[in-house]
C-alpha cells in the first residue's frame, strides 16, 4: 500500500484514475482508517487530499458558503456565518462520531462513504446543497442528492473526487433542522433520520419546504409529498399528520440489527414532525 | 497477642478515601497492560476463525501459509494433545477447535509471523475443508428433542431421562409444599421471560506474550488469575507448573470475562513450534465472537400472593444456554432467584443446554441477574395487580437473620431489611415523577466467595511495608489491602505498598472472582500483619529482656504491657526494622487460607425512567443504589463498584444483546451495534452504602463487586411498566420492542 500526497487536484485525479478502483481518498480518514484496520478494504494506494488548495477553507460565495472537502465537523460548528444560515446542516454534521472524531471527520467524507444512515446527507439534501467535483474531464457541479446511488456506492466516476460543498443563500425567515433516532444519546448510527428546510412568508405560512429522510431506504430520500403537505400551512395538526403520513409512505426501510421496518417507518414520521417544528421555530425567530 | 473475636469497629485508615495507587499511571498512559509487553525477536500471532456456526473440519491444509516468507509457525489442534480431564479438554477445544467448529468465530488454526500483516496474509492461505452442519443458537430450540446436536454425550447424571440431546445438567433447589402454597394465594401469576446474552465489554482486549525455551515457559498476560492461567496452560502444554511462570499485567477491566484462557495456550504452542516469543492481541471483533459473553435464557416464573402482600409460594424454571461447552451458571441462577425472600414453599429448577455460540464466561454475579429479573418482575406485577406498595411487599417478605434460604443455608447476619428500609426512607422513593415517567425497584443478591489465598507481608529495613499478593486488581483491591495492612499495623497508608506478583513468588491463589479479593486477601493480609506484629513484639521482648506476652502492639509501636512489665520507651516499627538484623534477621508475616465466611450481599435499586411515547426510547432520569458492604474499606471504590455494576445492568436491560442471524452468525461484533451505555445516556448513579458487618471477616467486610449488576434489569423493567403502561417480558427493552408494545396497546 502506497501513500500519496499530491500537490494539485490534477495530480490527485491522475493517481486516482491510474489506481483503477484500488485507490482510496484520505481527508478526515474517520471511515477510511476504521475500514483499513478492520480489514474491510485493502487498497493499493491512499491519496491524501487535505493539503490541496481550498480543501480546509470555508468561503462566502453568492450569499452562501463553500466548504472545502477537508473541513472537519468542529470547524463548521465554530463558523458563525454557516451556523446562522444553515443550523440544521451544522447540527447534522456535529452528530458524526464523537468529539475526537469531530476534529477530523468531514461532510464530504460522510457523503462519499455512501452510507444511507450518514447524518449530514439528509440535511445537505434538504438544504439543496451542491458539490463540486474534479476529475479527468475537468470540474463539474452536482446536487448532493445525486451522489449516493446505494449503500456504499456513489455516482462519482473513476478518477473523480469532491473538492467542496456549496450551501446556497437563503431568504430571511428561512431555516432548517435535522434529527436522528439512535438508541443511545451519542456514538451511534441513525436508525432513522429526517431533515427539514423551510421558508416562511411574511405571515408565517410556510412558502417553500424540502423534507428528507435518512436510514429508511438504500439512500437518502427527498420526500416531495411531505414538503407539499406543509407548504401553505403553519404546521397545524392536519398538516403535521399529512407530513408524517407522507414520510411514512415514502419510507422503505429494512429489518436489521438496528431496527425493524415497522419502527423505522413510524419514527421517520415522528422525526420529520419534530424537525419541522424546530425549523419553523428557528425561521420564525429570525423575523 | 489475643485479638478480639468481635468485629472491629474503630478504624483509623479503613473507611477513608485515600488516593488510589494506580490512578496516575493509568491516566498518564504509563500503566503496562497486556499488549504493552514486547521482547526482542518477538513474532505476532494471529488466529483463523470459523466462518460457520457449526461445521465438521474435514481437513486443514497449512502448507501455503507455512511457505509464505516471514511465517515462522502454524498450529492447529494437531499441535496439542487431548487432555483426559473433561474440563481441561473443553478449555483447550475452545481455544482451538478439534474435529468440529462449534460456533461462528471458533479458532481453527493460528499463525506466528514476523509482523501482523504477514500473519494476516498467512491466515488467508490456510485452506480448511468444512462440512457445514445444522446449527442452533436459541436456548428453547436447543432443548428440543430434534435439535441439531452440538456435542454428543455431554449430559451429566443430573439430567432427567427424556431431556433433549443438548441438555448437559439439571439443578433443583427449594423446600415446602408448592401446591398448598399456591392454594393459599389470592392471586397467582405465571409469566415467561427471555433474555439475550450480553458481554462484559471490558475495554482492554485479551493480550499475551509467550515464550517457550528448553521446556520452560514465560507468559505475560492480561488476566483475572495468573495461577489459573498457569494451571490451565501447563495442563494443555503438558508441562510441570514449576516450569511455567505467569505474570499478570495491569488489567483494563475483567468483570469475570478474564477467568479463563483463550489465546494463551495458542501463543505458547506457537512459541514452542517457532522457537521465538509470540504475542497475540485480540481484536474487538474476535472478543465478541470468541470470548465469553454471559448466558441467554428462557424462564417461567409462577408466584402466588395474598391480597395483603404475603408470598405464599414461588416456582421458577430456568433454561440457560452458555454456548458450545457445558457450564454450571444456571445453578447459580436457580440458587439466587428467590434469595431475597423468606418463603415457606419455593422451588427453582435449572437446565443448561449447549448451543452453537461461544462458551459463556463469568460475568458479575453469573446467572443471578436474569433469574432475579424474572422473579422481581412478577413480584412487581403482583403488586400492581393487588394495588400494593412494592417496597412494603419486599419488606413484608424479606429474608432476615435466621431465614432458611431458598437454596438451603440459613442466613446469619444479612442486610436486606436495613437496605429496604434505607430505600424507603430515602427522598428518591417519594420524589414526584414527571409526565411519561415511572419508578421501578428491585432487590438483588450475590453469594460472594472466599477461596484459596496466600499473602506475604514484608517489613522493609526502613520500617515501611510491602504486601505481596496474587490476585489481579480489577476493582481497587490494592488500595484496600494496603489500607487493611496499615490499619492492623497502626501505620499510615502511604507506608504500605501492595504488589501483585507472578506465579513463582507465592503459593496458589484462586482467581479474582466471586467478589473475593477484598474479603479473602484482606483477611489474609490482616492475619499476615498480625504474624509480623507477633514477631516484632518477640524481638522487642528480647531487647527489653522481658516475656513476649509482656509486650503489646499499638499504633505502630511495641509497648510494655503495664508497670509490671517494666518502664521501657515504646519502639516504633521503623526502630524495630532498623535493628532487625541484630535481633534475628528479616521480619515478615504471611498467611495461607482457604477462606470461608464470605457474607452474602443484598442490594436494592430505585430507578426512574422516562419513556418517549412516540419512539419507545427509555431515558434513565434518576437512579439510586442501596447496598450492604459489610464494611466499606475504601468508600470511593465501593461506590464505583455499585455504580459500575448498575451501568452494566442498565445496558443489559435497555440495549445490549448478542444478535444472531438465521445463519447462526453474530451480526453485531463491535461496540457500534453492541450498545453499552455511554456517559451521556446516564444520570449520576447515587449510592447509599450500608454497613451490616459480616461476622466472617475481622473488619466485617463483604464482597461488593457483583450484587450491583443484579437489580437494574427488573428495576428498569418495572419502571418502564409504570411509565409506559406496558410490561415487557423480554430483554433488552430496546426502543422497537417498547414502541411496538405501546402501539399494540393503543
Amino acid at each position: 500500500m502506497q501513500y500519496f500526497k499530491p500537490q494539485t487536484a490534477a495530480e490527485a485525479t491522475d493517481i486516482l484514475a491510474k489506481g483503477a478502483g484500488k485507490a482510496r481518498i484520505l481527508a478526515g480518514g474517520t471511515d477510511l482508517l476504521v475500514q483499513l484496520k478492520s480489514g474491510m478494504i485493502e487498497p493499493e494506494s491512499i491519496v491524501d487530499i487535505k493539503h490541496l488548495d481550498g480543501m480546509r477553507d470555508i468561503t462566502q460565495e453568492d450569499g452562501g458558503y463553500r466548504i472545502g472537502a477537508a473541513v472537519p465537523g468542529i470547524k463548521l460548528g465554530q463558523h458563525a456565518g454557516v451556523v446562522a444560515l444553515w443550523p440544521g446542516v451544522v447540527e447534522a454534521c456535529e452528530l458524526i462520531g464523537s468529539t475526537q472524531v469531530q476534529g477530523r471527520c468531514t461532510m464530504v467524507g460522510n457523503l462519499c462513504n455512501g452510507s444511507p444512515a450518514a447524518d449530514s446527507v439528509p440535511a445537505m439534501v434538504a438544504a439543496n446543497a451542491v458539490v463540486r467535483i474534479v476529475g479527468p474531464d475537468g470540474t463539474r457541479d452536482c446536487a448532493v442528492i445525486d451522489i449516493p446511488t446505494g449503500p456504499g456506492k456513489t455516482s462519482l466516476k473513476p478518477g473523480e473526487f469532491v473538492t467542496s460543498i456549496f450551501l446556497p443563500a437563503r431568504p430571511p425567515r428561512a431555516s432548517d433542522a435535522y434529527l436522528r433516532f439512535i438508541p443511545r444519546t451519542e456514538m451511534d448510527i441513525a436508525v432513522a433520520s429526517a431533515g427539514v428546510s423551510l421558508e416562511l412568508a411574511e405571515d408565517g405560512t410556510i412558502s417553500a419546504a424540502r423534507v428528507t429522510l435518512g436510514a429508511v431506504g438504500p439512500k437518502v430520500m427527498l420526500v416531495e409529498d411531505a414538503a407539499n403537505a406543509i407548504v401553505g400551512t403553519k404546521l397545524e395538526d392536519a398538516a403535521i399528520d399529512a407530513l408524517m403520513a407522507a414520510c411514512r409512505a415514502a419510507a422503505s426501510p429494512i429489518d436489521d440489527k438496528r431496527g425493524t421496518v415497522e419502527f423505522r417507518t413510524h419514527v421517520a414520521g415522528v422525526l420529520a414532525k419534530r424537525a419541522a417544528r424546530i425549523a419553523m421555530q428557528r425561521a420564525g425567530d429570525k423575523t | 497477642m489475643n485479638y478480639p473475636v468481635k468485629t472491629k469497629t474503630d478504624f483509623k485508615v479503613v473507611g477513608t478515601r485515600v488516593p488510589r495507587p494506580d490512578g496516575v499511571d493509568k491516566v498518564t498512559g504509563r500503566a503496562l497492560y497486556g499488549a504493552d509487553f514486547s521482547v526482542p525477536g518477538m513474532l505476532i500471532g494471529s488466529v483463523l476463525r470459523s466462518p460457520h456456526a457449526h461445521a465438521r473440519i474435514k481437513s486443514i491444509d497449512t502448507s501455503a501459509a507455512e511457505a509464505l516468507p516471514g511465517v515462522k509457525a502454524v498450529v492447529t489442534s494437531a499441535d496439542f494433545g487431548v487432555p483426559e480431564d473433561d474440563f481441561l479438554r473443553d478449555v483447550q477445544d475452545n481455544c482451538m477447535a478439534r474435529g468440529k467448529a462449534l460456533y461462528h468465530g471458533h479458532a481453527v488454526a493460528a499463525v506466528a509471523a514476523k509482523d501482523a500483516q504477514t500473519a494476516r496474509a498467512a491466515l488467508k492461505l490456510i485452506k480448511v475443508d468444512y462440512e457445514v452442519l445444522p446449527h442452533v443458537t436459541d436456548v428453547d430450540a436447543a432443548m428440543a428433542a430434534d435439535a441439531p446436536v452440538v456435542q454428543e454425550g455431554r449430559a451429566d447424571e443430573s439430567v432427567p431421562a427424556g431431556s433433549g440431546p443438548n441438555v448437559t445438567n439439571f439443578h433443583e433447589f427449594g423446600h415446602g409444599d408448592l401446591e398448598a402454597g399456591f392454594a393459599r394465594a389470592d392471586l397467582v401469576l405465571e409469566r415467561s421471560f427471555k433474555t439475550e446474552a450480553t458481554h462484559q465489554g471490558y475495554i482492554e482486549p485479551h493480550a499475551c506474550l509467550a515464550t517457550m525455551s528448553a521446556g520452560r515457559g514465560e507468559l505475560w498476560c492480561c488476566t483475572q488469575g495468573q495461577f489459573m492461567v498457569r494451571e490451565l496452560c501447563a495442563g494443555i502444554m503438558q508441562m510441570d507448573a514449576s516450569q511455567l511462570r505467569v505474570t499478570a499485567s495491569e488489567i483494563g477491566g475483567g468483570f469475570g470475562g478474564k477467568t479463563t484462557v483463550f489465546i494463551e495456550p495458542v501463543a505458547l504452542a506457537l512459541s514452542r513450534k517457532s522457537g521465538r516469543p509470540v504475542k497475540i492481541v485480540m481484536t474487538r471483533d474476535e472478543i465478541f465472537r470468541a470470548t465469553g459473553p454471559t448466558i441467554s435464557s428462557s424462564m417461567d416464573i409462577k408466584i402466588g400472593m395474598t391480597k395483603d402482600g404475603r408470598i405464599t409460594a414461588a416456582d421458577a424454571q430456568l433454561r440457560y444456554q452458555g454456548g458450545a461447552f457445558p457450564c454450571q451458571t444456571v445453578s447459580f441462577g436457580a440458587q439466587a432467584a428467590f434469595a431475597a425472600y423468606d418463603l415457606e414453599a419455593v422451588r427453582a429448577q435449572g437446565w443448561n443446554a449447549l448451543t452453537n455460540r461461544p462458551k459463556e464466561a463469568a460475568y458479575r454475579a453469573p446467572g443471578a441477574p436474569v433469574a432475579i429479573y424474572a422473579v422481581e418482575s412478577v413480584v412487581d406485577e403482583l403488586c400492581q395487580e393487588l394495588n400494593l406498595d412494592p417496597l412494603d411487599v419486599r419488606l413484608l417478605n424479606a429474608a432476615r437473620d435466621g431465614t432458611k434460604a431458598s437454596y438451603g443455608p440459613t442466613f446469619d447476619q444479612i442486610g436486606l431489611v436495613a437496605t429496604l428500609e434505607a430505600a424507603k426512607a430515602h427522598p428518591h422513593y417519594s420524589a414526584p415523577l414527571g409526565e411519561n415517567q415511572g419508578r421501578g425497584l428491585s432487590c438483588g443478591f450475590w453469594f460472594n466467595f472466599g477461596g484459596n489465598t496466600c499473602v506475604s507481608l514484608n517489613l522493609n529495613s526502613d520500617g515501611t511495608v510491602g504486601v505481596t499478593e496474587g490476585n489481579p486488581d480489577i476493582g481497587g483491591s490494592r488500595a484496600s489491602i494496603s489500607m487493611m495492612a496499615a490499619e492492623e499495623l497502626g501505620i499510615p497508608y502511604d507506608k504500605v505498598r501492595t504488589v501483585i506478583t507472578d506465579t513463582n513468588s507465592l503459593g496458589h491463589n484462586d482467581v479474582t472472582d466471586g467478589s473475593r479479593v477484598t474479603f479473602a486477601v484482606g483477611m489474609a493480609t490482616i492475619k499476615a500483619a498480625r504474624a509480623a506484629i507477633e514477631e516484632m513484639c518477640a524481638r522487642v521482648a528480647k531487647i527489653w529482656g522481658i516475656d513476649e506476652d509482656a509486650v503489646y502492639w499499638e499504633d505502630g509501636y511495641a509497648k510494655p504491657s503495664g508497670p509490671n512489665a517494666g518502664n521501657f520507651e515504646p519502639m516504633s516499627i521503623a526502630e524495630i526494622a532498623a535493628i532487625a538484623s541484630e535481633t534475628g534477621g528479616p521480619i515478615a508475616g504471611h498467611h495461607e487460607v482457604n477462606a470461608e465466611g464470605a457474607g452474602v450481599s443484598f442490594g436494592v435499586h430505585l430507578a426512574d425512567v422516562e419513556v418517549d411515547p412516540e419512539t419507545g426510547a427509555t431515558k434513565v432520569v434518576r437512579y439510586t443504589v442501596f447496598q450492604d458492604a459489610g464494611k466499606a474499606v475504601h468508600p470511593d471504590y465501593v461506590e464505583g463498584q455499585m455504580q459500575g455494576g448498575s451501568v452494566q445492568g442498565i445496558g443489559w436491560a435497555l440495549n445490549e444483546e448478542y444478535i444472531y442471524g438465521e445463519d447462526g452468525k453474530l451480526q453485531n461484533a463491535g461496540f457500534l451495534d453492541y450498545r453499552v451505555p455511554v456517559a451521556s445516556d446516564l444520570p449520576m448513579i447515587d449510592t447509599v452504602i450500608l454497613e451490616i458487618p459480616n461476622p466472617g471477616h475481622p473488619y466485617g467486610v463483604r464482597g461488593v463487586g457483583e450484587t450491583s449488576i443484579v437489580p437494574p434489569l427488573a428495576a428498569l423493567s418495572n419502571a418502564v411498566s409504570r411509565a409506559a403502561g406496558i410490561r415487557l417480558h423480554e430483554l433488552p427493552m430496546s426502543p422497537p420492542k417498547i414502541l411496538k408494545a405501546m402501539m399494540s396497546k393503543g
